[in-house]
């Protein structure tokens, strides 16, 4: 045919045709509506029931919120004003949302404490969660606890400056006596540590915390969305070397050891969260000594941390499972020894690829926070289901609060589990 | 407060406290606080209100027993309690006190260890329904619905009531007043059931209290009292006079009112004793002279508390009924302060 | 240090219990069995001495004492003379019910939402990914708050039905949906060959059973002609035969009829009774666990390659064809994992029945039982012990399952 092209036929076009437009239902929103809505008969029904349904639930909501009203001081002023209109009732957050936040004990003139705590946490835990930020702030999320602590409860800064002293002693003794041996190190920091609490417990005068420059706030005043957020982040920070620590004895070959982390692990996963928070409320108290009691929040403390370790170990396990097991062989063959193995070349690889798998158990964590309203704490769903749904002006508000709560809980975890979709697509690259 | 050298450094944050083997009231005095269990929400018998007090006729008590052992009736933590935990936290030393709506029973007194000080209120359990039923008697309610609120003796009671009548009945058991309201209006019971003060004070909540009634059948004999761990005699004497400081200083006439001259000594020997003008009955308990004087001005006399908190003024509107004075027909009685 | 250059004369020197490590491990574990045993010393020490000092003894005596309350949901015999253990009994086969009620449907749930949101829908692939994220990222407890809520306060109450101008009806005048709960009409027999109830049922159950298993023989037959001859002879006439007749004859024999639910009184009567609270903790676990499933499910498909797929189309399979033939049996074995812990997870989710009032073993031996007797340490201890159980039977079974459809490797 090529030859041909120099003979001119008569039915040839010579000039090219004007481009026309394309088809109408081939562009624009036609186009998207075909491909994407109407591509089949069964996608045509499906997309008119999902119309009908999103109409639906619109309906009966948008009139709803938009009719709202913010400013009265109980429900029957809002039925008054509405006059059997469909309408919300919003006042009940407006009215009562430093109890929803804080609870109804927390002093109102020390609100910018657990806001400055927050504030804090981010900048904190910052440097955990992108890799990119300067290492040396890292300094700051070690000293963050002891803060955030003196934030909260307030009382004498003595506390929690004895609690670092011991950590930074401990952590002193391990790094002189932890390179020769790491058994030595790290049991001798243990012991140092508890010496420095103890005896620094008994230094402090009593009454230190009457006149300090914060007030100290007893724990049973904590409450309110606070509670959850504090759990939360305490209980899975605390349970991060817990659960390492059950990973690793899991797959220890000292038969003992990893019997007794399989029987924790396996224990603690069968059994559901709220029989062990009946635990800390009704049956810890008789395992302490006699002569002390210990905060119902600490022992609450106690009892998730073991929760979500034993699940962040499973996660860990899962981590170091997935190690080729040529790292192993080359930490071996480098002639390192099983702590500076796991120290130097295993654990900071196994824990890389579990954050995913970590952040998934910490917003699951959190929101099992909200059992702890099961056993008389007053946190965000406590606070509802007790005092304010209890209450003469507020009784029987209920769409409002737990629609406020939902969307507390939602833009939390919404916002960590799109981290932990961001970090394992940035390490999926990393391969 | 002694130091537990096992906690050392969380004793000091707060969040654990040692207890001198000594006793609750040296315990106590050392804290400075007293430890009162309360419900975590009825109310007119405890409740927080908007500002996070503790308000109520049982927090009156709490009250009036720190006013007399420290002489500051605001030196109470309020330790809320479910059905559930009340028990073991005041079995473990948690709590020094219980007021919560707690009903004196055989097994709780003597195979659970506790010591019931007194009974605040006497109540009993009846039923609640909507007008519109037209039901007058607990016993036309054949085949109906209950919802009960659990933690006292309520589903033992209900259980009893209706296999004695021969008359069945479908239990729907709530955890929290505030529910059991929600499933009650909203027509998932007929009948809801629970001591009749609670039931008097969820009524007066709703929008239209007229359109339900109390039916006329109490079941049950529900004296509801603080208590104490056993075995600690001479704090349990100390509550149980608190109390009964209260109930003498209504039947003597003296209020938070007029307290002030009567402190000043009167003719009435009784009056002076209780006020510690006269005798040595504060040194007695290992208290202060003006114990009673203290536990009197906290809130009130025991009718101050019972008008101002579940009276028929309040939006509650109890009338005293049995829980009158001895003198005026009703059972509050207490033993002479001499 | 101990090397390979060491004379071999080596004697046993206390340092090596350290730094040798054929006797560190021992030393490490004559550690950890030290610290174990001290830290229950201490602890059964601390129980002993608190158990002692508030004169409480621990016994489980009271589970054979009459219970004392009555329990509205109920799998066997119990009234309020029973005993702790038997109230116990009803609470673990509460539990059982609405776990397994809620297995299936979340299943259900979880795959529908799954293959939808892989829909070139662009709407509802949408609407899915929204009811994904909203049940996962909210607690559990706040959707069963809310769906209990919905469930009383939206439907309408027995008294609604009652009256001339009653504001709701029966649907069909079969069903009626109130808020205490969904009825339902009761098949039953009129002239039984028995004279009790199950007896007859058992007899349909074993009439079912014989028709499923001439059906099979009949399929045997038919897949043995087929490798045969090439010819497949119809089946279809003959299995529906063999599933009517005999069910049919039965159904007229022994008088089929339905005893259909009347108001009467308080109450709706007659019938079968599907209770609110089960229905809100079954529906509230079942979409909120979906959520997780359609997770599940979704990531299994993606993680089948889009080669089978496209191998698939290219032998002129439909795409339902594709899906069901090619896609999900591949899908299956990514999502069973995952699908068993979340079984787990609604098994132990059960115990927020308190929340509804719904008799669960959280709800009676750890909630009433508890209140009642104040036996705080056995009821939880009990309590633990079932749900432990409970859990390793699940993962065991599921576990069995997985591995019969895992990918067989030469």
């Amino acid at each position: 045919m090529s030859d041909s092209q120099n003979n001119s036929v008569a039915f040839v076009a010579t000039e090219v045709i004007p481009q026309s437009p394309p088809p109408a239902r081939e562009t624009g929103v036609v186009k998207w509506l075909r491909e994407n809505l109407f591509s089949s008969v069964t996608n045509g029904i499906l997309t008119l029931v999902a119309l009908y349904l999103i109409y639906q639930v619109l309906s009966a909501i948008l009139p709803w919120i938009f009719n709202g009203i913010w400013t009265t001081n109980s429900l029957a002023e809002c039925r008054d004003i509405l006059q059997g209109k469909t309408g919300a009732c919003f006042s009940v957050l407006t009215e009562r949302w430093h109890q929803l936040i804080y609870g109804f004990k927390y002093p109102s003139d020390g609100y910018w404490r657990p806001n400055l705590a927050l504030v804090l946490m981010l900048v904190a835990i910052a440097p955990v969660l992108f890799f990119d930020l300067p290492r040396k702030l890292l300094i700051f999320t070690a000293l963050y606890p002891f803060v955030a602590f003196w934030l909260i409860w307030g009382g004498t800064i003595l506390a929690p400056l004895v609690a670092l002293v011991g950590f930074v002693v401990a952590g002193a003794f391990f790094q002189v006596f932890g390179r020769s041996s790491f058994a030595l190190g790290f049991f001798g920091g243990i012991v140092i540590a508890l010496i420095v609490w103890t005896v620094g417990g008994l230094l402090i005068p009593e009454g230190a915390s009457d006149n300090a420059l914060l007030p100290a706030v007893p724990s049973r005043d904590l409450g309110g969305f606070m509670l959850n957020l504090m759990l939360g982040v305490t209980c899975v920070s605390l349970s991060i070397p817990l659960g390492i620590a059950l990973a690793l004895g899991r797959q220890s070959d000292m038969p003992l050891i990893k019997g007794i982390c399989v029987v924790f692990i396996e224990f603690i996963r069968g059994v559901p969260l709220i029989t062990l928070l009946f635990v800390a409320s009704v049956m810890l108290a008789y395992f302490f000594p006699p002569e002390s009691t210990v905060d119902l929040f600490l022992r609450v403390v106690i009892m998730i941390t073991m929760f979500s370790a034993a699940y962040i170990a499973e996660v860990i396990r899962g981590g170091l499972a997935a190690l080729p097991k040529g790292q192993y062989e080359a930490a071996d063959s480098l002639g390192l020894d099983y702590p500076q193995a796991m120290r130097l070349i295993i654990l900071p690889q196994a824990l890389k690829i579990s954050i995913p798998g970590i952040v998934n158990v910490a917003v699951g964590l959190f929101k099992d926070t909200t059992l702890v309203s099961v056993i008389s704490m007053f946190d965000l769903v406590g606070m509802i289901r007790g005092p304010i749904l209890a209450s003469t002006e507020w009784n029987g508000v209920y769409w409002e609060l737990f629609g406020f709560a939902a969307l507390l809980f939602f833009v939390v975890c919404y916002g960590i589990s799109q981290y932990s979709q961001w970090l394992e697509r940035k390490l999926h690259k990393g391969h | 407060m002694k130091k537990s050298v096992v906690f050392g450094a969380l004793t000091v944050a707060g969040l654990a406290a040692g207890a001198a083997a000594a006793g609750t009231l040296d315990d106590v005095k050392a804290r400075g606080k007293l430890n009162c269990g309360v419900t975590t929400g009825l109310v007119g018998f405890a409740a927080p209100d908007a500002n996070g007090e503790w308000m109520g006729f049982d927090v009156g008590v709490c009250r009036a027993v720190a006013a007399a052992v420290l002489g500051d009736p605001k030196a109470v933590e309020f330790v809320p309690t479910t059905g559930k935990t009340r028990f073991t936290a005041l079995a473990s030393g948690e709590i020094d006190m219980l007021a919560r709506n707690t009903t004196w029973t055989f097994s709780r007194d003597v195979d659970l260890k506790f010591t019931f000080v007194g009974v605040n209120y006497y109540d009993g359990q009846g039923f609640m329904v909507p007008k519109e039923l037209g039901v007058s008697s607990a016993k036309e309610l054949d085949g109906a619905t209950v919802c009960i609120q659990t933690g006292t003796t309520t589903e033992l009671n209900l259980a009893d009531f209706f296999r004695s009548n021969n008359i069945s009945y479908e239990p729907v058991p709530i955890e929290t007043n505030a529910e059991a309201q929600q499933q009650y209006l909203a027509g998932a019971c007929d009948v809801y059931t629970t001591d009749a003060s609670g039931l008097a004070a969820t009524r007066a909540t709703f929008e239209d209290p007229s359109a339900h009634v109390l039916l006329p059948e109490i079941i049950s004999k529900e004296p509801l009292g603080p208590l104490v761990r056993h075995g600690d005699d001479n704090w349990g004497d100390v509550v149980r006079w608190s109390l009964n400081a209260l109930i003498t200083a209504e039947e003597l006439g003296v209020t938070s009112a007029n307290i002030g001259e009567m402190a000043a000594g009167t003719n009435n020997p009784e009056i002076n004793r209780l006020l510690g003008t006269e005798g040595n009955l504060g040194e007695m308990l290992g208290l202060s002279a003006d114990w009673g004087k203290n536990a009197v001005m906290a809130g009130g006399n025991y009718g101050e508390l019972f008008e101002g908190n579940i009276g028929e003024s309040t939006p509650i509107g109890l009338a005293r009924g049995l829980n009158a004075q001895w003198t005026d027909g009703g059972l509050i009685y207490s033993p002479p302060f001499r | 240090m101990t090397t390979l250059t060491d004379p071999p004369k080596e004697s046993f020197r206390l340092s090596m219990l350290i730094n040798d490590t054929r006797y560190r491990s021992l030393t490490f574990q004559a550690i950890a069995a030290v610290a174990l045993a001290l830290a229950i010393w201490y602890l059964g020490n601390n129980l002993i001495q608190n158990l002692r000092a508030a004169g409480l003894n621990i016994s489980l005596n009271f589970m054979s004492d009459p219970a004392g309350y009555d329990i509205n949901q109920r799998l066997i015999e119990y009234d309020s003379q029973s005993s702790h253990a038997r109230a116990a009994l009803v609470g673990i086969l509460n539990t059982l019910l609405v776990a397994f009620l809620a297995c299936i449907t979340a299943t259900i749930f979880g795959v529908v939402a799954g293959v939808l949101r892989l829909s070139n829908n662009w709407l509802v692939s949408k609407v899915m990914a929204f009811y994904v994220e909203i049940f996962r990222n909210i607690p559990v407890l706040i959707w069963i708050l809310i769906i209990y809520t919905i469930m009383t306060a939206v439907m309408p109450g027995p008294r609604e039905f009652r009256g001339d101008n009653a504001t709701s009806s029966m649907v069909l005048d079969l069903f009626a949906f109130t808020n205490r709960g969904i009825y339902v009409p009761m098949p039953f027999f009129e002239n039984g060959l028995f004279g009790n109830a199950t007896l007859n049922w058992v007899l349909v159950l074993l009439v079912a059973c014989g028709s499923w298993y001439a059906t099979r023989t009949v399929n045997q037959r038919a897949a043995n002609i087929q490798a045969d001859t090439g010819v497949r002879p119809k089946t279809l006439w003959i299995n529906l035969a063999i599933w009517l007749v005999p069910f049919i004859a039965l159904m007229f024999i022994m008088g089929l009829a339905w005893e259909v639910p009347a108001l009467k009184g308080f109450n709706f009567k007659g019938g079968i009774k599907i209770g609110g609270p089960l229905i809100a903790l079954w529906f509230a676990l079942s979409i909120y666990t979906g959520a997780f499933i359609a997770e599940n499910v979704r990531a299994g498909i993606q993680a089948v390659s889009k080669g089978q797929t496209e191998a698939a189309a290219a032998l002129g399979l439909r795409a339902n064809r594709v899906m069901n033939l090619v896609v999900l049996p591949q899908a299956l074995r990514v999502i069973i994992p995952p699908l068993i812990s979340n079984y787990l997870n609604i098994t132990k989710n059960t115990s927020l029945a308190i929340l509804v009032g719904y008799a669960d073993i959280t709800a009676t031996l750890g909630g009433i039982t508890l209140n009642q007797t104040g036996r705080a340490i056995e009821c939880v201890l009990l309590m633990m012990l079932f749900y432990l159980s409970a859990s390793l039977l699940i993962s065991m079974l599921m576990n069995i399952y997985n591995s019969s459809v895992k990918l067989k490797e030469r």
